[in-house]
């Protein structure tokens, strides 16, 4: 192949038609609580492990339903289990049994190394 | 319900602009004459040989600078004041009808004049500045069109003088086209453009009078990826290039005969990125490992009416188009495609590695 | 000389109309159309009951028919001339002119033509509707909806804000009841086709009303229905006749593209022309959104900048049925107090 110097990007386009959707249907499916998150943040605000790393368990939502399951188990690794998240959660999402649950699912669907 | 069907689909009905129907101004395009040689010899051509109207080629005639002007390197009142001077030429002419053949310089043209509609002192600025650097004074242009607007106004004209229609002669039926305007025609200025931005017709009549038939690809509206100065820096040109491959992904499933655009970046980019990707990537865009011709709608008006591809300059893009001529039945000699007008043999250029020639 | 004079003979006039007959005033009804209940009658189902709109039609047609109220339909009102004496002349298609103490101006709105966002191929491709051509679908045939390609649906999206908040299509106002109504519709939708995912693109979620909240979280968590936040900003065709549609999820921060079967378009509401009409020929005072200007929005919601002329409903702004009839019933109390 030639080199010109430049290459083609890849397309940061989230595809709707590509994303893995089998970690989000196996949490839904086991915390039904978890779909009826509207993003709101109080669960990253208050997040002990937030506070200090860029771990931010809204945002872990969203990759889920994206099907993005890089560094998710690193992330994952630095939730401390305290619960405040659950405490805060105006939906009443029971957080730590997500939490709980991507961990289980991302070796059950065998998605991390 | 119903479904729809092409009578509804009327929208672009309500941008309509006032094309001039004879005595034009031609503004030429800084690049067109060297990807495409042939385009606007064509332009003047068919407007004067085909419809008998008057266009006067003004040699004093200057690049409007807007490559440089959209690099950030030409400043707005200096670009205003290159305009300016074109007014001036076109005035002296004795003209009011500008016929402009870049896309670029039409958004230019298009962009300083509802500028001096908004801001009259910039007029005024402007008026001052071409006065105390040239001593010339202007009118505002009555119409401002870009040719392919000129060329869509009288399309059935050149459809009932023309000797080969956009139809495929093996099967008989139309050839599908995809058309890719240039983003400075109508989405900055959705009003000055037939069609407005989204479904514009300006290409798509043409194809239509022609007898093709014009596919609705999915990235019809996404810019090719020239962007000024993300094709000028080498190393931002992988922007570019994604643009284009992003296009012809959407189009490849349509099997298009052919590319029409309206505007010289685009009309390069999308024939030229098909070479650089197939090097790079070892794909093509046309289902048999040909490329996807692209052409200029000068050069499609040029066919139709049965003038020699060659002297089209066909044979100047990197895509060729053979098989093109082959499906509409228009004859070649294969052995005048490298040689000048006068007979003399031209270099001919290397082989790509996969585009089958 | 009539007490007061309605215009228009949707659900706000004819209660305002009903309520002041009750009070013991004689009053008439001009209504454009040729049928009364105005924009409700095209409507299938109310949220967030999702109770038949139909029954509100035909509870006020009862109404109007049991006191006798007269009614004039297809009379267009042309203009309103105030006279010294403070009463009112109203000119119309009819050839006589009526003469009234009172005007109500309860004309509604009317909805924004959706092939105004040319981006989003209404009318262009055959799969993209508006929340009222899905409404009136189900309103005549209550049978899952057929996409017109006759395809099955696997994939639907719903579009909120379509000519609201968008000073592009010259409206920058919320039209409030959109994001219910998609909320409703994409649960009817599921509820008759529980295969079909389900999208909703929304900017903001405005779940003002009773019962609002929970209908967005049974959407969520009993249908499975999808919040994307981000705003559509194109809609092209597949070679399948699917629709592609181009947004960003905003909350990952990244373009977001998908293939869908139908596209609904949630249709906001613009000022009637109409009202435009009546509003300049006696100088009513209209807010930057087009819409009639009330002349105190807390202690006088119905009156206007002419005094003897009331509004009733959704001539003052997007209003749901429920503030539409708690609108035109203060316009009662406005108007009585007025004549007395």
């Amino acid at each position: 192949m030639k080199q010109f110097g430049f290459a083609t990007s890849k397309s940061r386009t989230i595809e709707y038609e590509k994303i893995n959707s089998a970690l989000i249907s196996y949490i839904v499916e086991n915390e039904p609580s978890f779909s009826s998150c509207m993003s709101c943040g109080s669960c990253t605000a208050t997040c002990s492990a937030a506070n200090l790393t860029f771990f931010n368990i809204r945002r872990l939502n969203m990759q889920i339903r994206l099907g993005e399951f890089e560094n998710i188990r690193q992330e994952i690794d630095k939730c401390m289990l305290c619960g405040k998240c659950l405490l805060v959660c105006p939906r009443g999402i029971n957080t730590r049994n997500v939490i709980m649950l991507i961990k289980k699912g991302l070796v059950t669907f065998n998605l991390v190394e | 319900m119903k479904p729809i069907d092409s009578e509804t689909k009327h929208t672009w009905n309500v941008y309509q602009k006032d094309i001039a129907n004879d005595n034009f101004y031609y503004a030429r395009s800084c690049i067109r004459q060297n990807f495409f040689p042939a385009s606007e010899h064509m332009f003047l051509h068919i407007l004067r040989n085909v419809l008998g109207k008057h266009v006067y080629d003004d040699p004093n005639h200057t690049t409007c600078t807007g490559i440089g002007y959209h690099s950030d390197i030409v400043p707005f009142e200096t670009i205003q004041t290159v305009v300016a001077r074109h007014f001036s030429l076109m005035t002296e002419a004795g003209l009011e009808n500008i016929a402009i053949s870049c896309v670029t310089s039409f958004g230019i043209y298009t962009e300083i004049l509802d500028t001096w509609h908004h801001f009259p002192e910039q007029l005024e600025q402007t008026r001052e500045f071409l006065y105390k650097a040239t001593k010339r004074e202007f009118n505002l242009p009555k119409t401002i069109a870009h040719t392919s607007d000129i060329i869509y106004k009288f399309r059935h004209e050149i459809a009932e003088k023309s000797t080969y229609s956009l139809v495929n002669i093996e099967t008989g039926n139309p050839l599908q086209a995809v058309e890719h305007i240039g983003c400075h025609y109508a989405k900055m200025f959705p009003n000055k453009g037939i069609g407005g931005a989204e479904f514009p017709q300006v290409l798509s009549g043409m194809i239509q009078a022609w007898g093709g038939n014009v596919v609705d690809y999915p990235e019809r509206r996404h810019c090719c990826g020239f962007g000024f100065r993300n094709y000028l820096v080498q190393a931002n040109r992988g922007y570019s290039i994604s643009n284009t491959q992003k296009k012809l992904e959407s189009m490849k499933p349509y099997n298009p005969d052919f590319i029409l655009t309206n505007c010289p970046g685009c009309a390069m980019f999308i024939d030229k990125w098909q070479y650089t990707i197939s090097e790079m990537e070892g794909k093509t865009y046309d289902a048999h490992g040909y490329g996807i011709p692209v052409l200029t709608y000068e050069e499609l008006a040029g066919l139709v009416l049965g003038i020699n591809p060659w002297d089209l300059g066909l044979q100047i893009h990197q895509i060729q188009s053979d098989r093109l001529l082959q499906k509409i039945g228009i004859p070649y000699d294969s052995t005048m495609k490298y040689t000048d007008s006068k007979g003399n043999a031209l270099p001919k250029p290397n082989v790509p590695t996969y585009i089958l020639q | 000389m009539i007490d007061v004079i309605i215009i228009g003979a949707g659900i706000a006039g004819i209660d305002t109309a009903c309520n002041l007959h009750d009070a013991g005033y004689d009053v008439l009804v001009l209504e454009k159309e040729k049928s009364m209940g105005g924009n409700v009658q095209h409507w299938s189902t109310l949220f967030p009951s999702k109770r038949n709109a139909h029954e509100v039609i035909s509870y006020y047609t009862e109404q109007v028919r049991k006191r006798g109220i007269t009614m004039y339909l297809n009379t267009f009102v042309n203009s309103i001339k105030k006279q010294d004496d403070g009463s009112f002349e109203i000119h119309t298609s009819r050839e006589v002119s009526f003469k009234c103490k009172s005007v109500i101006i309860a004309t509604g709105y009317s909805l924004f033509n959706a092939q105004r966002k040319e981006e989003y191929g209404y009318g262009i491709y055959s799969h993209v509707l508006t929340s009222a051509d899905l409404e009136k679908h189900w309103q005549k045939q209550s049978a899952e909806f057929v996409s017109p390609t006759q395809k099955p649906l696997n994939k639907v999206a719903f579009i909120h804000c379509v000519g609201s908040r968008d000073e592009k299509s010259g409206n920058h106002y919320c039209s409030k009841v959109c994001c219910v109504t998609a909320v409703k519709q994409a649960i009817t939708l599921k509820q008759q086709s529980p295969h079909t995912q389900v999208f909703c693109f929304y900017m903001d979620l405005r779940m003002y009303g009773p019962g609002f909240e929970e209908m967005y979280r049974e959407a969520q968590e009993k249908w499975g229905i999808q919040f994307i936040r981000g705003r559509l900003s194109e809609v092209a065709e597949h070679i399948d006749g699917s629709l592609q549609l181009k947004a960003e999820d905003t909350l990952s921060a990244r373009p977001f593209k998908i293939s869908v079967d139908m596209l609904v378009l949630m249709v906001g509401m613009e000022s009637q022309k109409s009202t435009a009409m009546f509003a300049e020929s006696c100088n009513i005072t209209c807010a930057s959104n087009r819409f009639i200007q009330p002349l105190d929005h807390h202690l006088q919601p119905n009156a206007t900048n002419v005094e003897g002329l009331f509004t009733a409903g959704a001539c003052i702004g997007p209003l749901s049925v429920f503030d539409t009839l708690n609108h035109s019933k203060s316009a009662t109390l406005a108007v009585t107090s007025y004549l007395k």
